[in-house]
């Protein structure tokens, strides 16, 4: 019997923090009380990206989206919404941004004429742990096509024509990579899906391998087949069990049902798949260090040429894509790239799957045509920024990026905006920043990180960041000099042009924007020992306010006894022995001390 | 190689061939590129950056060492704003390293500090925190400090490329990245050979030999005792180098002069106990042959191949000829029989060797060589020691009248002298292995399948209608490799040379720093010293171990015959199975 | 946990007979010292040298990886593992209070295992749950919305719990 209703409950992290995990408990309890169990199915799917109204719920038909679903809601859903037929209007979400309307056109049979999600098209549509849910959309239709009516120089073509670029960050024409990898001879080739997505604060990878794994093998396969590999290779980060976990389910569906392994679907063409975890090395998302640790060594880049789509993984020629890039081929080999081509900008194509998270309403995940402003996306579909605060900057590609204050607003989304505007398109991570933030002290923030991920390697990125960061780190502690902001561009610019491999060649981008968009605030940490937004402890004081009751937690946990008062009278702290180190700040029960 | 491309360097166009790199190419033509990682015997790294050239039409600057020529290229060596970068990255490599060129070993011989000359480093823009390591002085030989390192990697890629010993790794990463054995575990319990080839190939002073010369000044004033130096066949051969010869000079009678105005009283040639080895070594061979003896027989003399063998090879360890190096030999001789001949107690002698080698350091000390409760070198120094002991007493080696070495323990043939480079050993034996077996004269004396740079040689003699089978291997890859052929076909070789460091001796860890303008390990430059031994050979009357008359008499007077049972007190040993147990992987893993 | 038995020592030499049967077996070196951490919660020397010995790879090289990536402990770790995320989402919401909070309370740097062996604190990477930033995983179970004060309840919380079970 088929269902009448499905319920799909995301499972994403937040939702799952959030509780959605007990709500799908509570959700089969309350059917099968209900007596509704064979007609109601319930769907699980990977993160809708809707996490700021999570735990999300969406019933179908009808595509209502419930928001932060409690368990005590669950009768009411299933008497009302179930039995009755009337949507639960108080839970409902009623925003119309875009992500809203992607569901709303879910179902539409041809919907990838206008379609915005091509990556994630069926992440929240389907379950991604049931093959089955994949070949209901066409899954492997791609592959089946390609086996069966494309040479592998049409595959390859097919993708030149879509005008695809990676989406890893660096841009570069897919087709043509795969066209290099092709043309050499040899039959021992391979593929790798790069799925070591390490941009803190960027989760699109994982969101797309645990919402639909068997596109990105589906693409992967069919690259398999461009080139002549027989083998591919997952190289996913150790931190995403869910989505290994996901990723095994899939290889080992696939291999069930005659999709990996010897003559696939009856050709000729045979291949296989296997799964390699990363050990937390930021690095590793450089291609030769990554191969590097698929190899099982220090995942330390090497100086290209050779590239390795002449001599990569143990010494062989290599194709390497992310996920996003892989998670697109199935829709180009579907719908042709030619279609494909339509979708975007002059210089880049198709879509582009970004995190957006920070100081903005609606965090989450979204996918966006290239083109898109970056107004459009903070302010329409991110739909603002929360608390009336001031909008500063936003930060796009990550430790490796850069941040675009208000007036690069209307920039579109494209590889060369972006970089024209001083930042990259990365792989996907944009944050919004408000009046809050402290611009020196955000780039000191991804610089840290880019030092401590540095592999050590080369005398630039090695030494150069460390020297950075130092510098850095004293401004924010009110030791800046005249002359450090010099020497940050001087350092910055040597770093870009003579390190040995990207991480190295992109790090001091964070720093060389916020010097370019925001050298003021630098200025006023060295010369008027100021930080604006306050973040800076050190350049901060603290003061306590008439709001004091005197308890006296704030002058027992001061380390230093900078805090007088008597009790049940207002303290104060004696700035000249105060050390800024927040401990009362963070003490005080009745926010009676703020910082200025 | 195809026909020929044209680049420009500095707006010049020139003729090159295609396949090269950059930095090969602009060698050829005059342009020297800073560099400091690269070497040209290791893999590329990459990673210093102090090589960087402009392209032009790309964004960043190009590594010289690994990138190749292009038809039409446009390349800038030299521009002040790539002046400025290679500048500020040497300068990034002086910030983290100690600034104490005044009191560093590597003093005047310093590849970092003729960079920082050269890069016109004259202020300093961006110091901060320094690394803080401790030195690890648990080694009788290597002397590491991870605060002189600079992270260039020649050291982890000389052990593990060209030596196959696999003992250093980069560990940590980022700022934090130390060179390493694993666990950072002192060097005296780790799998370190003591060849010291990084000391060779480190261009600072992140790895040096333990240093004697300040204890040897001491003991050198104590008039009570017999002070009793021997030298080794190749630190004649390389020592002018120390004082600014070019390779290939033979500084033996220099060297004995300068030994004694430094205060020794007997001078004595290893190169005579190279000839007492072969005696020795020649006929155990023999008798391995006629008694069915473990076969093929592997000679004994590379400190560190022993070391080596003890941890990788032990299935191989009754393989290995007893004998012990000619070093140990003539300081066993030194403390019984030459001390019997001038009436001291061999407590009162120090017996010092120079040796081209630090592994010798770490043999000085094994307990498994030692008789009647004596070391029979109480001190090793170096080349590059001697060197500069000389130097520091006053001593004018360059002008300074020869001399002679003393006897009973001095007086060599040319088998002796070449020992010191490889397939020496081998020549040597055989030439006294076919005349006690044959009982007639080798005629042909020089084997020249043996000589040579190539790294496994092999060569068949004829002796009385049967074949003999040798093979020589030179560094200890070389010599992993020739072990893995022995371990799968025992019957393929009667007998196997095998020295730890390439070019044997003359390629030592302890020889003299490679100079301003050449490479350390530079085939040429053992090429040179080679033929300064090969040469000291062909100019003796005596060429053959058994025919020195002075190894005649002490075994008259002393040892009676070879393989004695005082032979087997003072000459031979036995060597045990290590741990930690090294391992050489089945394939390249760096 | 981390008590090296025999019986896993045999398990480890069976993971790694399995990996010799696919072609380039020293490329599962990771792989190999994942499947160690799983069984010790972190890699132990000993281990080290075993995985040396069978899979014919060079102790040092092993150490070289092991301190390559942040992702292996090299000390036992303590009952509890707390990873602060470090991501962007998590830094502009606060996580840098939230981790000052936490090695105040437990009086250990990153990296370190508090003296009763009850916590590990670690930082984590993006754990990609930006939407209810600042975050923190304690074995695995993510925390969110956190602040300085609120995260001190939470190891008092685990403390408790920790306390209950031994009592």
């Amino acid at each position: 019997m088929r269902a009448k209703s499905i319920l799909t409950l995301c499972d994403g992290p937040t939702c799952i923090y959030k509780n959605s995990r007990a709500i799908r408990d509570a959700l089969e309890t309350e059917l099968k009380n209900q007596g509704l169990s064979d007609e109601v199915g319930i769907h699980i799917s990977g993160c809708l990206g809707m996490c700021s109204k999570g735990p999300i719920l969406i019933v179908n038909p009808g595509y209502t989206i419930y928001g932060g679903v409690t368990v005590q809601d669950i009768p009411e859903i299933v008497q009302e919404h179930l039995v009755r037929r009337r949507p639960v209007a108080r839970l409902a979400v009623q925003e119309d941004h875009l992500y809203n309307r992607f569901f709303r056109i879910f179902g539409d049979v041809d919907f990838f004429g206008r379609q915005m999600r091509i990556a994630l098209r069926n992440c929240g549509i389907i379950d991604p742990e049931k093959i089955d849910d994949y070949l209901s959309v066409r899954g492997y239709e791609a592959l089946a096509k390609v086996l069966t009516a494309m040479s592998p120089r049409e595959v390859i073509d097919e993708v030149k024509k879509s005008g695809l670029r990676g989406r890893g960050g660096a841009g570069f024409p897919t087709g043509l990579k795969w066209e290099f990898t092709a043309r050499e001879t040899g039959n021992e080739k391979y593929v790798i899906c790069n799925a070591d997505e390490g941009d803190p604060g960027a989760f699109m990878d994982r969101s797309a391998i645990e919402g639909d794994p068997h596109t990105v093998l589906e693409g992967i396969i069919i690259g398999g087949y461009a080139i002549g590999a027989a083998k591919g290779i997952v190289y996913i980060r150790a931190e995403y069990p869910l989505a290994i976990q996901r990723l095994e389910k899939a290889i080992a569906a696939a291999r069930e049902n005659g999709l990996l392994g010897k003559r696939i679907l009856g050709s000729d063409f045979s291949f296989d798949m296997e799964i390699r975890l990363g050990a937390g090395a930021f690095v590793c998302g450089e291609e030769t260090a990554l191969i590097h640790s698929i190899e099982g060594r220090r995942g330390m880049p090497t100086p290209r040429p050779p590239y390795p789509s002449v001599k990569g993984l143990f010494g062989k020629p290599t194709l390497i894509n992310n996920v996003e890039t892989w998670a697109n081929i199935p829709v180009i080999m579907l719908d042709g790239g030619e279609w494909f081509s339509t979708v975007g900008t002059e210089t880049s194509k198709g879509t582009k799957v970004f995190a957006l998270a920070g100081k903005v309403h609606n965090t989450g995940l979204i996918e966006v045509p290239m083109g898109t402003t970056l107004r459009e996306i903070i302010y329409d579909i991110g739909g603002g920024i929360p608390n009336g605060k001031k909008f500063k900057a936003v930060q796009t590609g990550g430790p490796s990026g850069g941040c675009l204050p208000e007036e690069y607003l209307d920039t579109q989304i494209d590889y060369e905006s972006l970089a024209a505007a001083g930042s990259i398109m990365g792989s996907g991570g944009m944050i919004v920043i408000d009046e809050d933030s402290c611009m020196v002290n955000l780039a000191k923030f991804f610089l840290e990180f880019t030092q401590d991920e540095s592999c050590g390697k080369c005398t630039p990125c090695r030494g150069g960041t460390k020297r950075m960061l130092e510098i850095l780190t004293r401004i924010t502690e009110g030791n800046g000099k005249e002359g450090d902001i010099e020497k940050l561009e001087r350092l910055g610019q040597m770093i870009k042009k003579a390190s040995l491999c990207g991480l190295g060649q992109s790090a001091p981008n964070p720093v060389l924007s916020t010097l370019k968009n925001f050298r003021h605030e630098y200025e006023e940490h060295i010369f008027q020992k100021k930080c604006r937004a306050g973040i800076c402890s050190a350049l901060v004081t603290y003061e306590i306010t008439e709001k004091c009751i005197g308890c006296g937690a704030c002058r027992r946990v001061c380390p230093v006894n900078a805090i007088s008062g008597k009790r049940q009278e207002r303290h104060a702290i004696n700035q000249e022995t105060c050390i800024k180190c927040g401990q009362c700040f963070t003490t005080c029960k009745f926010d009676a001390i703020v910082k200025a | 190689m195809g026909k020929s491309i044209t680049i420009h360097i500095n707006d010049k166009p020139y003729k090159v061939d295609p396949g090269q790199t950059i930095m090969q190419a602009a060698d050829k033509l005059g342009f020297h590129i800073p560099r400091l990682c690269y070497h040209p015997k290791l893999s590329i790294e990459g990673a210093c950056r102090v090589c960087i050239v402009e392209v032009e039409g790309m964004k960043n600057y190009v590594a010289s060492c690994s990138y190749p020529v292009n038809d039409g290229m446009k390349i800038r060596t030299n521009t002040p704003e790539l002046r400025r970068a290679r500048r500020d990255i040497v300068e990034l490599i002086l910030d983290n390293h100690p600034l104490d060129c005044h009191i560093c070993d590597r003093n005047g011989n310093c590849e970092l500090q003729r960079l920082s000359y050269s890069m016109g480093i004259k202020a300093r823009h961006f110091e901060g925190e320094r690394k803080n390591y401790d030195e690890d002085l648990s080694s009788q030989a290597v002397v590491r400090n991870p605060n002189k390192c600079i992270l260039c990697g020649r050291c982890v890629r000389i052990c593990s490329e060209i030596q196959h010993v696999h003992n250093l790794s980069q560990a940590y990463r980022g700022f934090r990245t130390v060179v390493m054995p694993a666990y950072n575990m002192p060097f005296s319990e780790s799998v370190c050979t003591t060849c010291g080839q990084c000391i060779n190939v480190c261009p600072t002073a992140a790895f040096v030999e333990k240093s004697y010369t300040q204890e040897l000044f001491e003991r050198l004033n104590d008039p009570g005792l017999v002070k009793v130096v021997q030298f080794a066949p190749s630190v004649r051969a390389a020592i002018g180098e120390a004082f600014g010869l070019e390779p290939g000079h033979n500084m033996e009678g220099q060297l004995v002069a300068a030994l004694r105005k430094l205060g020794f009283d007997y001078i004595f040639d290893t190169q005579f106990a190279a000839d007492l080895t072969i005696m020795e070594e020649a006929s155990e061979f023999l008798e391995r042959i006629q008694n069915k003896g473990k076969l093929p027989m592997i000679t004994s003399c590379s400190s560190a191949w022993m070391k080596c063998m003890e941890q990788f090879y032990p299935d191989l360890i009754d393989n290995v000829s007893t004998c012990k190096s000619p070093m140990s030999m003539n300081g066993a001789m030194i403390k019984s029989y030459f001390a019997e001949k001038i009436q001291v107690d061999p407590k009162k002698i120090l017996s010092v060797a120079v040796m081209c080698c630090t592994a010798k350091k770490y043999e000085a000390d094994r307990p498994e060589l030692m008789f009647d409760g004596l070391r029979g070198v109480d001190i090793v120094v170096t080349t590059r020691e001697t060197a500069w002991m000389i130097k520091s007493a006053g001593i004018d080696f360059l002008n300074i009248e020869p001399e002679k070495t003393d006897a009973p323990l001095g007086l060599s043939s040319g088998a002796g002298a070449i020992f010191g480079t490889t397939g020496g050993v081998m020549e040597a034996a055989i030439r006294t292995a076919y005349e006690l077996y044959t009982g007639e004269t080798l005629v042909d004396i020089e084997l020249e399948n043996i000589r040579g740079l190539q790294g496994i040689k092999e060569a068949a003699i004829q002796m009385d209608g049967q074949e003999l089978r040798v093979a020589v291997a030179h560094g200890l890859g070389n010599a992993c490799g020739l072990l893995d052929l022995v371990r799968m076909d025992p019957g393929r070789y009667q007998f196997v040379e095998i020295m730890g460091c390439p070019g044997g001796c003359i390629g030592g860890g302890g020889q003299p720093y490679a100079g301003a303008n050449s490479i350390p390990l530079d085939e040429e430059v053992l090429q040179k010293r080679a033929k300064a031994l090969y040469d000291l050979d062909r100019g003796k009357t005596i060429r053959r171990s058994h025919d020195n008359p002075d190894i005649q008499k002490l075994y008259r007077e002393f040892l009676q015959r070879p393989l004695s049972a005082t032979s087997h007190k003072y000459l031979h040993t036995h060597y045990q199975a290590k741990l930690p147990r090294g391992i050489i992987p089945d394939r390249a893993i760096y | 946990m981390s008590e090296i038995t025999q019986e896993k020592m045999d398990q480890i030499k069976a993971y790694i007979d399995r990996v010799k049967q696919q072609p380039y077996p020293t490329s599962y070196l990771i792989a190999v010292l994942h499947y160690v951490q799983g069984l010790f919660g972190y890699v132990p020397r000993e281990v080290m040298d075993f995985v040396a010995q069978e899979m014919n790879l060079p102790t040092a090289h092993i150490w070289g990886v092991a301190t390559f990536y942040h992702y292996f402990n090299l000390k036992p770790i303590g009952k509890h593992v707390i990873s602060v995320c470090m991501g962007t989402a998590c830094y502009v919401k606060g996580a840098h209070d939230v981790l000052e909070a936490i090695k105040r309370e437990l009086q250990i740097q990153v990296g370190q295992t508090s003296e009763d062996r009850l916590f590990t604190l670690q930082e984590a990477r993006c754990l990609g749950a930006c939407g209810i930033a600042p975050v923190i995983m304690i074995d695995g179970k993510i925390h969110g919305e956190l602040t300085a004060k609120s995260v001190v309840e939470l190891i008092h919380r685990y403390r408790k719990a920790a306390r209950g079970k031994t009592a």
